[in-house]
């Protein structure tokens, strides 16, 4: 199974290696900087729509929530109103949880098989602990560059920036030589949960059998995105002011490439870029695709309310006539009612 | 499996994945793993395409010339039907969070019995036909095209789920294999690839009213075989109504509790409670021969099949006038009746709303279907107290309680037949809470899979559940698994016989007539079964 990884760390080094030369070397800072985000972000926009709009045009025929509760039933038996919601908010709060924190995920358990005898199910929250951590350090993270995007930068996000660079280091400076600026605790985060993310896929046997090139891809881009983010911000000394300029023409449509931004912001962009333009074909449409889940997102009222199923067709039964015609003689010897007398 | 030890059994499960990738693993169809191939007969008096005879062992399957397109036809057009399955096929992350938690990888270690690796097998093929990136990076993108050998692994893994939905409780997406195996199931019917156990119990239940095919007097005999048992034990003729136009309620249960011990226990203690409540309180039942069913096998065969065996709950209630239903313990039937059964035959605006007549009460949860649990039932009657028990006459029972998956996870069906148990006996213990309500583990054998060729793959199914069993058979000494499912009165008992075989299995309403006070009936020494009350031992025999 080894090409199912080995495949995608050669694509995203491609990958890295193409916007490393082709804005470098080849001088190709428009395409990289101009073209290629812009046709990402296109097709993101197409593709994701797409996919939506491909789910919804198909119906949700029966009514078939995952009940994870007592129902409501009799007024003094207590109703889990959210695991097994029989209104509107009780879903809302279940979808809710699902999406904000991972309520699923947070139930797992670990099965082993003790001194080969017993069974034993153990609670397992590492799973939950590292992807939680992952998708929001992923989002601080992305919602810091909101920096680069608005003038002037508004509160919340400087807001954001100073809880996130709490961890400053400034203090130890003389000792690291590491400098301003102070680090920001969602890019460590980031990068430790991936690390967790993708040893866990290499390590585990049983994860490793099902992951696919398709699993490792996305692990490796996340993974460059933030390694090269880092080496930009703690390492390089790149042009902050003309990225933001950049930045700012493509947001009002008046694109410049301004002098002096060096290859590394490229790569970094470039791999945005591809993540970007990836999702609507890949296993990262989770994100809408939670909302829509119908074993989640239904109320379990169905002895209530009838759910209307719209491609419901007729069936051939085997009606009661049928049956008594076949079977008239020994009901009638045995004693039961029939609807028509024997002759 | 005759000769093989449990200890052994245990030895032999293995997790360890093949050193080759899962699509380069060939499917090793294996006896005692599979249930046999369909019978013509019954597929043909369904009208079910491609009925003949077949061998899942054998080399040709004689599948019809243009099986892949029908397959591709049948994938393209549920896909169009169902958002589940278009959902599911495409959000899956492969964070593993599902693999250990089926009973099936449990108990065999198989791979391919990993929910996510289960729904790969069809998730493959929907990438190679339906998206752009199977059609240009093929096996990189995890797609693959359907052989005939991957056909062959559908069928067997396919029915090696037993759609419990446990998977689905802890999948961050609410992924449902049992969906998907359903939806795998109808594909495979499309081309004549059922079991018999399925297909013959569904031709039985179109013709007859019934799974196991008993004609109307033969089923009627049987009751009045149990009304004869009951006579013996309470001195009372408590012989049901059947098929009686104009009754206030219609009965409905599986036909395996008129046909199979422990199941039949049940089957009296239903007749005992209803005799109980005409007596006294003047409740008007009827049985029926017409609709002798509650469990309904084709909704193991195909969303069609399910709607044709269900139709006939409405219209029998229809006929005779009713107003309202009441179903027996059953697993799955209830998981038809509440999830599907309004959707496809309903509305059922013929019918009243659920009111006990004895206790007033309203079942506004039923206000829909018209059908009420029989745990609901008997847990109002007891809240106001309407059921004279004495449940020391079950002090020989040490009980605990298996959910049944889908009214656990299907319905929500957790604390009523938990308030009825602590009523009609007094030991009660629960299994420990990761094997209890909405995590429960299947009995291994359902969904149509509860054959007898098939046993290996039921003992391994079934290990988790008996695992936990054992657990307070040793801790409390429990001795009597109580449950709500006729599927499971079936499969338990040589589930317990393998792996606990100190622990029987009983119905929730066995329990409850045992315990319940008939007016004017004389002094009881055994219970149901035959098996002296506590403190009868000595008088038993005389």
């Amino acid at each position: 199974m080894n090409f199912m990884y080995m495949f995608p760390l050669l694509a995203v080094l491609v990958l890295m290696l193409l916007a490393y030369i082709g804005a470098g070397a080849c001088g190709l800072q428009s395409f990289f900087g101009i073209v290629i985000p812009y046709l990402a972000l296109l097709t993101f926009l197409i593709g994701f729509t797409r996919k939506i709009m491909g789910w919804a045009s198909s119906p949700v025929p029966f009514r078939i929530p995952t009940t994870c509760g007592q129902e409501k039933s009799l007024p003094w038996i207590k109703a889990n109103r959210i695991d097994n919601p029989d209104t509107l908010p009780g879903v809302i709060a279940r979808v809710f949880l699902e999406v904000v924190c991972f309520r699923s995920l947070f139930r797992n358990t670990k099965n082993e098989l003790h001194g080969g005898k017993k069974l034993i199910h153990s609670w397992e929250i590492w799973l939950w602990v590292f992807a939680l951590a992952f998708h929001y350090s992923f989002l601080v993270v992305v919602l810091r560059h909101l920096r680069f995007f608005i003038e002037p930068v508004p509160f919340c996000v400087k807001a954001l920036e100073f809880f996130d660079g709490f961890l400053k280091v400034e203090y130890v400076d003389n000792i690291l030589q590491i400098g301003l600026p102070g680090i920001y605790v969602s890019g460590l985060v980031l990068l430790g949960a991936l690390i967790f993310l993708l040893a866990r896929r290499m390590i585990i046997p049983q994860v490793r059998y099902i992951s696919l090139a398709a699993d490792f891809f996305p692990l490796f881009l996340i993974i460059a995105i933030a390694c090269t983010g880092i080496y930009m911000r703690y390492f390089s000394k790149v042009d902050i002011v003309g990225i933001k300029e950049l930045a700012m023409g493509l947001i009002t449509f008046h694109p410049v490439i301004p002098e002096g931004i060096g290859a590394a912001f490229f790569v970094h962009f470039f791999l945005v870029s591809v993540l970007v333009a990836y999702i609507p074909f890949s296993k990262l449409m989770h994100v809408a695709g939670v909302f829509l889940s119908p074993t989640r997102n239904l109320v379990n009222n169905s002895r209530i309310k009838r759910h209307i199923n719209p491609w419901n067709y007729p069936v051939k039964t085997h009606d009661y006539d049928e049956y008594e015609d076949e079977f008239r003689e020994k009901m009638v010897e045995a004693g039961l009612p029939v609807d028509k007398e024997l002759k | 499996m005759d000769d093989l030890k449990p200890d052994d059994f245990l030895a032999k499960i293995d997790r360890k994945p093949p050193k080759t990738g899962w699509m380069d693993t060939p499917v090793n169809i294996r006896k005692g793993m599979y249930c046999y191939a369909s019978n013509p007969k019954s597929v043909e008096y369904l009208s079910l395409p491609n009925a003949r005879k077949w061998n899942p062992l054998e080399e040709d399957w004689k599948l019809p010339e243009n099986w892949q397109e029908i397959i591709h036809n049948g994938f393209k057009e549920r896909l169009e039907r169902f958002r589940s399955i278009k959902i599911f096929m495409d959000v899956c992350v492969r964070c593993g969070a599902c693999a250990d938690k089926c009973h099936f990888f449990i108990g065999t270690g198989d791979s391919k019995n990993m929910p996510v690796l289960r729904a790969e097998l069809l998730r493959s093929v929907y990438r190679n036909d339906f998206t752009l990136t199977g059609k240009l990076l093929g096996k990189f993108a995890g797609a693959r095209e359907l052989t005939i050998d991957v056909l062959k692994e559908w069928w067997y893994y396919l029915f090696q789920c037993t759609e419990c939905r446990r998977c689905s409780v802890f999948c961050p997406y609410g992924i449902d294999t049992a969906e998907i195996t359903i939806m795998g199931r109808e594909l495979l019917n499309l081309i004549g690839l059922n079991i018999d156990w399925i297909a013959t119990p569904v031709a039985n239940c179109f013709r007859t009213g019934n799974h196991l095919g008993i004609q109307p007097h033969a089923y009627k005999d049987m009751i009045d075989f149990f009304v004869e048992d009951i006579e013996e034990i309470t001195g009372l003729d408590v012989t049901p109504q059947m098929n009686k136009k104009g009754a206030d309620i219609l009965f409905i249960t599986p036909s395996g509790d008129v046909f199979a011990d422990p199941g039949t226990y049940s089957c009296m203690g239903y007749m005992i409670l209803f005799h109980y409540l005409k007596e006294k309180y003047g409740l008007d039942v009827t049985w029926s021969t017409y609709a002798s069913e509650g469990g309904n096998f084709g909704f193991f065969t195909s969303h069609e099949t399910m709607k044709r065996l269900n139709a006939k709950m409405y219209a029998e209630a229809r006929r005779l006038g009713v107003k309202w239903i009441i179903g027996g313990e059953c697993g799955h039937m209830w998981r038809v009746i509440h999830q599907y059964m309004d959707t496809m035959n309903g509305p059922a605006d013929f019918l009243e709303t659920p009111v006990s007549p004895i206790t007033g009460t309203r079942f506004e949860n039923a206000s829909g279907t018209s059908m009420i649990h029989i745990a609901e039932f008997t847990a109002d009657l007891i809240k106001h107290g309407k059921l004279e028990l004495d449940p020391s006459r079950n002090d020989n029972q040490i009980v605990t309680y298996h959910d049944s998956c889908n009214p656990s996870r299907g319905m929500g069906l957790l604390e009523e037949p938990r308030y009825v148990l602590k009523n009609v006996c007094n030991h009660f213990h629960e299994m420990p809470p990761n094997t209890i309500r909405e995590q429960t583990f299947c009995c291994g054998s359902g969904s149509g899979l509860n054959a007898g060729e098939n046993m290996e793959l039921r003992m391994a199914g079934g290990l988790p559940r008996a695992n936990a069993v054992r657990h307070v058979h040793e801790k409390h000494g429990v001795n009597m698994l109580s449950c709500v499912c006729a599927i499971d009165r079936a499969a338990l008992p040589p589930l317990m016989e393998y792996w606990v075989p100190e622990v029987d299995v009983c119905g929730l309403h066995e329990l409850v007539a045992n315990a319940l006070i008939l007016p004017g009936e004389t002094e009881r020494t055994t219970d149901l079964r035959g098996e002296p009350l506590p403190g009868m031992e000595d008088g038993a025999d005389e």
